[in-house]
C-alpha cells in the first residue's frame, strides 16, 4: 500500500483528504464533498459560463503533462451538436516516474466522480468516463464503488440536485499499453478497439468519443476542479506562479532520502523539492541527473536544476514539467544503461502506426544495446542522435516525441560518458554487426 | 444482443457481460473489459473465450483477435496461478528492480514469462506499473507490493504458496 507522505512546504488542496477515509462518501461529504457541483448548478442558467471562467481564472493547466489550460479546453467545446458530447477522465497513468493519480484514486474517488460531473455541465455532456489503467484493479474497484455510492445518493442519474439534467458515469480499465495514455489513441480503446492514434485535426473538442464532441482531461486535472470551484480561481491562481495556477502532485522516487507523492505550489524550485521536500540524495551520495517529469523529458544535470516547477519555467530550462514525475539518479548511475532501459520502455510501448516512431525506437533500442554490451563503434552516438532527431514531431501522436527527447537529453549532455563506455569496452571486443543485431531482435 | 446459450462462463460472469454491453453507447466498448474478466475467470484467453466475445458483441473473431494482441496485459497461454509481475522500469531500476527480479528467477526456478512445472507461479519483467514511489515494486496478479527487499519477496512468494494470497479472480 502506497505510504503517505508530508513536508512543511507542502500546500495541500487536492491532497485535503488524502487519508481521512474519504474513499466513504460520507467521510466526503463531511469534507466539503459535492458541494462545489452543487454551487455550479446553483448558478441556473449561467452555470456553464460561471464554471469555465471559474477554470480559466485558476490558471489550471493539464496535468497529464502537456499544461494546456483547462477552462479553455472546455469552452472549445461547441454549444450546440447533433451528437451527444462526453467527458472522458484519463487515468490510464503509465509514464514512468509518475503514480500520482494513483493515490488520488486510492485516497479521493469522489474528487475524480465530482469533477468530472463539473465538465460535463460545462460542456453539456450526459455521460462521462473513467479510464483507469488496466493494472490498476484494486483501485476501479475502490472507484466503481465510489459511483455506486453517489447513485445510491441520487447524485449521479437522472435530474442529478435538482438540476433537470441527467449525468451517468460508467468506470472501466485498459489492458497494458502506455500508448493509450494519449488522448486519441485512449478513445480508440474505449471504443474496443486496438489503441492507435488518430490524426488531429479534428481535436477532440469537436470530434472525440463516438464521434461526438468530447473533453479529454487527466484524472489530476479532473480532480482539481471541485476544489477550484469551492475556492474561487483567483484564490487557486494566486498559490503558483504567473501563469500557472495552483498547486500539483509531484512524484519523486529513485535516489532520494524519502521518496513520496508531495503537493508543491506550481513554481516550487526543483532543487529544494530534491533537497528539502524529498531529504536530499540517499545514502549522501552525489547527485548524477534528475529526469523531472516522467521519463520522457529530457535530463537535467545537477547545476542546471535550480529552476521553478511549472510548465513555463521547465521549458526555458529545455527540459519539460510533463506529469511531475521526478526521477532523481545519484553518481553511482550508468548513463548508457539508463538511456538502454529508456528506450527499450518505447520500444516496447510503440503502437507501430507511425514508422519514425516504430522504426527509430527499434534501432535506438538496437544500437544502445550493442553499445551497452561492450560491442558498440564510436559512430553509434551520432547514430543514435540522428536516429532520434529524425522522429521529432513525425508521428500522429507524442510517443515518437516522448522517445527522442530525453534520448537526445542523454546522448548530449552524456556524450563524453557514451564515448568513454564505448572506448574503454574496446579491447578485444568486436563490434556487434548489424546482421547480428537484426538477428538478435 | 445475441441470445448465447451453453456459456463457457460462470453464471456471475455471464450476468456480468450482459449488463457491461448495456453501459456503452457501442456495446462494441465493452470489448476489452470482458477480455479481462474473461481472462480472470479461465486464466488466459482461449478460442472459446474468442468465440464467444466475438458472438456477444456482433464481431467477427478476426476483430476479438486484433485487439487481443494489442494489449500486453492479455494473454492466449496459460499463466501461473499466482502471476509475479516485477517492474524494472527507471524508478524501480534505481532502488533495486533487476536484483528483485534476479532473486524471483532464482528462487522460482523459472525465467520472463514462463511457468513453474506445478502451475502455481509464472514470472513477468513488467514495465512501470504506477508504483515509482513505494519502488522497487511487483504486482501478484492484480495486488500491488512495494518497497519490495529479497526477505520481503520471499515472504510474499510463500504466502501465495501457502495458498494465502489473493486468487486472480
Amino acid at each position: 500500500m502506497p505510504t503517505l507522505v508530508s513536508h512543511p512546504d507542502e500546500v495541500k488542496v487536492i491532497s485535503r483528504r488524502f487519508g481521512q477515509g474519504a474513499a466513504d462518501i460520507d467521510k466526503y461529504l463531511e469534507l466539503d464533498g459535492y458541494k462545489a457541483v452543487q454551487n455550479a448548478i446553483d448558478q441556473g442558467e449561467n452555470m456553464a459560463t460561471w464554471i469555465i471562467d471559474t477554470m480559466k481564472a485558476s490558471g489550471l493547466r493539464g496535468r497529464g503533462g502537456a499544461g494546456f489550460p483547462t477552462g479553455m479546453k472546455w469552452s472549445f467545446v461547441p454549444k450546440q451538436s447533433a451528437k451527444p458530447k462526453y467527458v472522458l477522465v484519463n487515468g490510464d497513468e503509465s509514464e514512468p516516474g509518475t503514480c500520482k493519480d494513483h493515490v488520488i484514486f486510492l485516497h479521493d474517488p469522489h474528487s475524480v466522480i465530482e469533477g468530472t460531473m463539473i465538465a460535463g455541465l460545462a460542456i453539456g455532456a450526459k455521460m462521462g468516463f473513467i479510464y483507469l489503467r488496466g493494472e490498476y484493479r484494486y483501485l476501479l474497484k475502490i472507484v466503481e464503488k465510489a459511483v455506486a455510492e453517489a447513485y445510491a445518493k441520487g447524485f449521479l442519474g437522472k435530474n442529478i440536485f435538482g438540476s433537470g439534467l441527467d449525468f451517468d458515469i460508467v468506470t472501466q480499465t485498459g489492458a497494458g499499453a502506455y500508448e493509450v495514455g494519449e488522448e486519441s489513441a485512449l478513445m480508440e480503446s474505449l471504443e474496443g478497439k486496438r489503441g492507435v492514434p488518430r490524426i488531429k485535426p479534428p481535436f477532440p473538442a469537436v470530434v472525440g468519443l463516438y464521434g461526438g464532441p468530447t473533453v479529454i482531461n487527466n484524472a489530476e486535472t479532473i480532480a482539481s476542479a471541485p476544489h477550484i470551484l469551492l475556492m474561487g480561481g483567483e484564490a487557486y491562481a494566486k498559490i503558483g506562479s504567473e501563469r500557472n495556477g495552483g498547486t500539483r502532485l509531484f512524484g519523486i522516487s529513485g535516489h532520494v532520502e524519502r521518496p513520496g507523492v508531495y503537493e508543491l505550489p506550481m513554481g516550487y524550485n526543483l532543487k529544494k523539492a530534491i533537497y528539502d521536500v524529498a531529504g536530499g540524495i540517499k545514502d549522501g551520495k552525489k547527485l548524477k541527473a534528475v529526469v523531472p517529469g516522467g521519463s520522457s523529458c529530457p535530463v537535467l544535470l545537477p547545476e542546471e536544476i535550480d529552476v521553478g516547477l511549472d510548465f513555463d519555467q521547465m521549458g526555458k530550462a529545455g527540459t519539460m514539467l510533463g506529469s511531475g514525475g521526478i526521477v532523481v539518479l545519484d553518481e553511482t548511475v550508468s548513463i548508457v544503461e539508463f538511456a538502454l532501459r529508456t528506450i527499450s520502455f518505447y520500444q516496447h510501448e510503440s503502437c507501430g502506426w507511425c514508422i519514425p516512431c516504430r522504426e527509430g525506437t527499434d534501432w535506438i533500442k538496437k544500437t544502445l544495446t550493442r553499445v551497452y554490451n561492450g560491442g558498440g563503434a564510436k559512430k553509434d552516438v551520432a547514430n543514435v542522435q540522428y536516429l532520434a532527431e529524425n522522429m521529432l514531431g513525425r508521428t500522429f501522436c507524442p510517443l515518437g516525441d516522448a522517445a527522442a527527447m530525453p534520448t537526445l537529453g542523454f546522448v548530449k549532455k552524456f556524450r563524453k560518458e557514451f564515448e568513454d563506455y564505448i572506448e574503454g569496452q574496446k579491447a578485444g571486443t568486436p563490434i556487434i554487426t548489424v546482421e547480428q543485431l537484426v538477428g538478435a531482435h | 444482443m445475441s441470445t448465447i446459450t451453453n456459456s463457457i462462463f460462470t453464471s456471475a460472469t455471464a450476468a456480468r457481460f450482459d449488463h457491461l454491453v448495456t453501459l456503452y453507447p457501442v456495446k462494441r466498448s465493452a470489448l476489452i473489459p470482458m477480455l479481462l474478466y474473461a481472462q480472470d475467470e479461465v486464466g488466459y484467453v482461449s478460442d472459446a473465450v474468442v468465440t464467444e466475445i466475438a458472438q456477444r458483441l456482433d464481431l467477427l473473431e478476426l476483430d476479438v483477435r486484433n485487439v487481443l494482441s494489442y494489449y500486453s496485459m492479455l494473454r492466449t497461454k496459460p499463466a501461473g496461478k499466482y502471476n509475479v509481475q516485477v517492474c524494472t522500469n527507471i524508478s524501480c531500476m534505481l532502488r533495486g528492480g533487476y536484483e528483485i527480479l534476479d532473486h524471483c528467477k532464482h528462487k522460482l526456478g523459472i525465467g520472463h514469462k514462463e511457468v513453474t512445472e506445478d502451475g502455481t507461479f509464472s514470472l513477468e519483467e513488467v514495465e512501470c506499473i504506477g508504483a515509482c514511489c513505494w519502488a522497487p515494486a511487483m504486482q501478484v496478479n492484480y495486488d500491488f507490493h512495494d518497497n519490495l527487499t529479497t526477505v520481503k519477496v520471499d515472504e510474499i512468494i510463500e504466502t501465495y504458496r501457502a495458498g494465502q494470497g489473493k486468487d486472480v479472480k
